[in-house]
């Protein structure tokens, strides 16, 4: 097993120096210079020369590559070019504006995929069915973007229930998941954040347990005159691995920042702030936001695998 | 009995205690204005402004003031300047390269430390010598270029200072307008470092800093020994929120959210006056135009251009953005002074296929770089789309390639010689006869100098620029000026569309807002009514 994860641990190291390599060259292969946010049309070539000078763009590409590289190794993800802030400050900051609300969005999508989706597999092709059906491909088809808008006109322009945007009349800094008043920020964030997964989620319970319906060993249940109730727990237990499996990507996919919506509601989280990085050519953000976003995404890969061999004894890590 | 009595009236005590101490409270309440912009991230705040002009518009007039400041009192003209940190300023009679700057005396920082000659030339070292401790890269970047024709200064007493350029700079003051002026105590005590300036900045504005949520909020607060009393600030505390998204702001603003929103969409002001929002709007420099290739390409031949500009129907535009724009037949807008009597080519798409057809190109292929959002770009992707089809209807065949504002940015700094684009439609802002005509026409403002991305070029008008910076008095300058942008727009050497007027939405609980004719606006006389 601690052989297992250190193997996988270890496999990560490669797969984030490949990341970094592709997003360097993406944004590098992007016309735009991260200076020319810095500058004036006036302002004389001496000047911006000094200033790529300043931030090590005057060297080649491959340079600025391993002087990252030797940086993040010694623990520095490097400054923001456009607020001279530290990138591992911001990143963190962000990072955990948007962990929070993942992990409740991803929770909750999760536990009505699976009411709905059994529901729905329990008697397929019935009119209940029909209607969870159809609620999952209104949540993959509609995009969240225009969600979020149409949820801010109800909620928050008609009925003024809820704010709008942002985070508190304070901001990030002193938000708190217990304070009602803050928390009300949050809902609808939540409420964008949940329905792709919980579309995807509740589709694939719904094929998984009328799958396993299906199963002769449920016949044997049924046989044995095992109560509906017991037989559907059999079929849960049995679905559990692939649960486990679509839900850590689910997360990882909202950890990964669900741009749109970040930026529909101003939160200020990982999605909102990678599309100011790139809008910006901000490289040393961008480069410190997705080396944090892929070693989350991995992490979480892992935790799920391993979850996975607790949940399915045929599973075995070795 | 005595007991009972003596309980009474000590809750009676209690009781007028609280009811004073809230009444206290109530007098005393904050008032607050929160500003939703577009810009998608809090400008740089320690006086060297990003995202363009909006970023001086929040985070730079507001903490900081310049030698000489943009008098923004009046919607009726378009603004000028008015002094400043500097009292007055004149150019030696006898020496046109001299200027000479008498600086206000009893200003303080916020920080407490005083402003005199010592501040001001440590302000100009900090842009412009690199071998000053506290010079900056970024802000030399931002800001020096305000003191881009300056070859030294120095120091005559406390209070007045000397400025030499290295050619006759007669609109040097507009420069010194640009630039800010931030306390060097506090810098040398945060030692030269400009991470930890950040954390509590100062200059001499109106505003002063309070505190930073990065990316979310900037929160100032009323200078209340601000140095000129007509503009104390009316409100306590100015709260700035980077909102991009249009809708986002609006929504905003209608869930009371926020108080004061830039750049509402066209879109959403029939529902924002609706719900008793206040939109304002006046005209201001601003330019949705093409900046177009005139050293190779179709746009080489005057013919060319007049055609294009004939085969805009811009009232077609205005409508479009519901009447938040005015049609546009010039760089400057009416109201600067050197508007002057110019050529103006109305639409006639008739007469525009002729001459595309006189100048040998028709149908005449043009490649135009388009943005998809940014600084004064307005609605670019739909605004663009009508564009084409009118030009098309001429006998153009317009290939629009969008690309997002960075990378337009990009092309335009590189000039037209880099890229093979025909035009691009690039925004700019003609805030002064610099940056309008001078800094925009002459062929020494070609690429990589300055701002004249297709490469115009007409003798006539790098004489009269030359004039122009040579003339110190101001309504002779003035005259010069004007027959320089009257000759340069018979050349049609851009494709004029539209001014934006700059719609706000404010709160009705707002009262005093005076919007001027400028980038720049001033929110110290805003009253925030409960």
């Amino acid at each position: 097993m601690w052989v297992y994860v250190f193997r996988r641990l270890l496999m990560t190291i490669p797969i984030l120096l490949g990341v970094t390599i592709i997003c360097f060259a993406l944004v590098k292969l992007a016309p735009g210079d991260p200076v020319q946010n810095l500058v004036r049309p006036e302002t004389s070539p001496e000047d911006i020369a000094k200033l790529q000078a300043h931030y090590g763009l005057d060297k080649p590409l491959v340079i600025q590559y391993f002087v990252w590289l030797w940086r993040v190794l010694n623990g520095d993800l490097g400054v923001s070019i456009a607020n001279n802030a530290p990138v591992a400050r911001e990143v963190l900051n962000a990072f955990s504006n948007t962990i929070v609300i993942a992990l409740i969005s991803v929770v909750i999508a999760f536990v009505l995929s699976m009411i709905f989706g059994i529901a729905a597999a329990y008697r397929p092709g019935s009119l209940l069915d029909k209607a969870i059906t159809a609620v999952a491909v209104f949540g993959i088809s509609v995009p969240t973007f225009w969600l979020g808008v149409v949820l801010v006109i109800i909620f928050a322009v008609d009925l003024n229930w809820l704010p709008a945007t942002g985070m508190g009349s304070k901001g990030s800094d002193d938000f708190s998941y217990f304070r009602i008043e803050d928390l009300k920020f949050a809902i609808m964030p939540i409420i964008a954040f949940a329905l792709p997964p919980f579309a995807i989620m509740t589709r694939t319970t719904r094929s998984s347990i009328s799958e396993i319906l299906n199963q002769d060993f449920v016949q044997t249940l049924r046989a044995k005159g095992l109560s509906e109730f017991h037989v559907i727990c059999h079929a849960v237990r049995n679905m559990m691995p692939a649960g486990a499996a679509m839900l850590g990507l689910q997360l990882g996919y909202l950890i990964g920042g669900s741009v749109l919506v970040e930026t529909v509601f101003t939160w200020p989280g990982t999605g909102f702030l990678i599309n100011k990085a790139i809008l910006t050519r901000d490289i040393p953000l961008l480069q410190g936001t997705i080396l944090v976003l892929a070693a989350a995404f991995v992490l979480i890969n892992l935790v799920v695998d391993l979850l996975q061999s607790l949940i399915d004894p045929r599973i075995k890590r070795i | 009995m005595k007991g009972l009595f003596w309980q009474g009236a000590n809750r009676l005590v209690a009781a007028s205690i609280i009811a004073a101490a809230s009444f206290a409270v109530t007098a005393h309440a904050e008032s607050v204005l929160r500003v939703a912009m577009t810009a998608a991230d809090i400008p740089d705040w320690t006086g060297a402004p990003d995202q363009g002009y909006e970023g001086y518009r929040f985070a730079g007039y507001t903490m900081y003031d310049a030698l000489a400041l943009w008098d923004l009192s009046s919607s009726d003209k378009a603004a000028d300047i008015v002094p400043g940190l500097a009292e007055s300023w004149a150019v030696d009679p006898k020496d046109p390269l001299t200027w000479t700057f008498n600086l206000r005396k009893g200003v303080k920082f916020h920080d407490g430390c005083t402003w005199n000659a010592d501040s001001a030339i440590w302000n100009l070292d900090r842009v412009k010598n690199s071998k000053a401790l506290q010079y900056n890269a970024r802000h030399a970047g931002m800001q020096g270029w305000a003191v881009g024709a300056v070859s030294s200064y120095e120091k005559v007493d406390d209070y007045t200072i000397k400025i030499h350029s290295t050619v006759p700079a007669s609109m040097l003051p507009y420069s010194m307008a640009m630039l800010y002026m931030i306390s060097n105590c506090k810098v040398t005590e945060s030692g030269n470092n400009y991470g930890k300036f950040a954390e509590h900045p100062a200059g001499t504005g109106p505003y002063m800093f309070d505190k930073l949520v990065p990316h979310e909020r900037l929160e100032l607060v009323k200078n209340p020994n601000y140095w000129n009393p007509t503009r104390i600030p009316k409100n306590d505390r100015l709260v700035l929120l980077p909102m991009p998204e249009a809708s986002t702001r609006a929504a905003a603003l209608m869930a009371g959210q926020v108080d004061f929103v830039e750049a509402p969409s066209p879109d959403t002001i029939p529902a924002l006056k609706g719900a008793g929002m206040q939109i304002i709007t006046v005209p201001y420099p601003h330019n949705w135009d093409y900046l177009l290739r005139m050293n190779k390409g179709p746009f080489s031949d005057v013919r060319v251009r007049r055609a294009a500009n004939m085969a805009i129907n811009r009232q077609d535009v205005v409508d479009m953005l519901q009447g938040i724009a005015t049609p546009a037949y010039n760089t400057l807008i009416e109201s600067q002074p050197w508007y002057g009597n110019p050529v103006v080519y109305e639409y006639d798409t008739e007469k525009a296929t002729a001459l595309l057809k006189e100048a040998g190109c028709y149908p005449c292929k043009i490649k135009i770089g388009i943005s998809t959002s940014g600084s004064g770009q307005m609605q670019p992707l739909p605004m663009n789309e009508l564009v084409k089809e009118q030009l098309d209807e001429a006998g153009f065949e317009t290939e629009l390639v969008p690309m997002d504002w960075n990378a337009l940015i990009s092309v335009f700094f590189q000039g037209s010689g880099a890229s093979d684009f025909d035009g691009i439609n690039f925004s700019m802002a003609p805030i002064d006869a610099s940056q309008g005509i001078v800094n925009k026409w002459m062929t020494t403002a070609a690429p990589p100098n300055c701002c004249n991305w297709g490469f115009y070029k007409n003798p006539e008008v790098d004489k009269l620029g030359l004039e122009a910076m040579a003339e110190f008095d101001p309504e002779k300058r003035n005259a010069i000026l004007t027959k320089m942008n009257d000759t340069v727009m018979a050349d049609a050497p851009e494709l004029f569309i539209v001014h934006d007027l700059n719609p706000r939405a404010l709160s009705p609980k707002l009262t005093g807002f005076v919007q001027a004719q400028s980038w720049f606006q001033d929110l110290t006389p805003i009253v925030v009514n409960p």
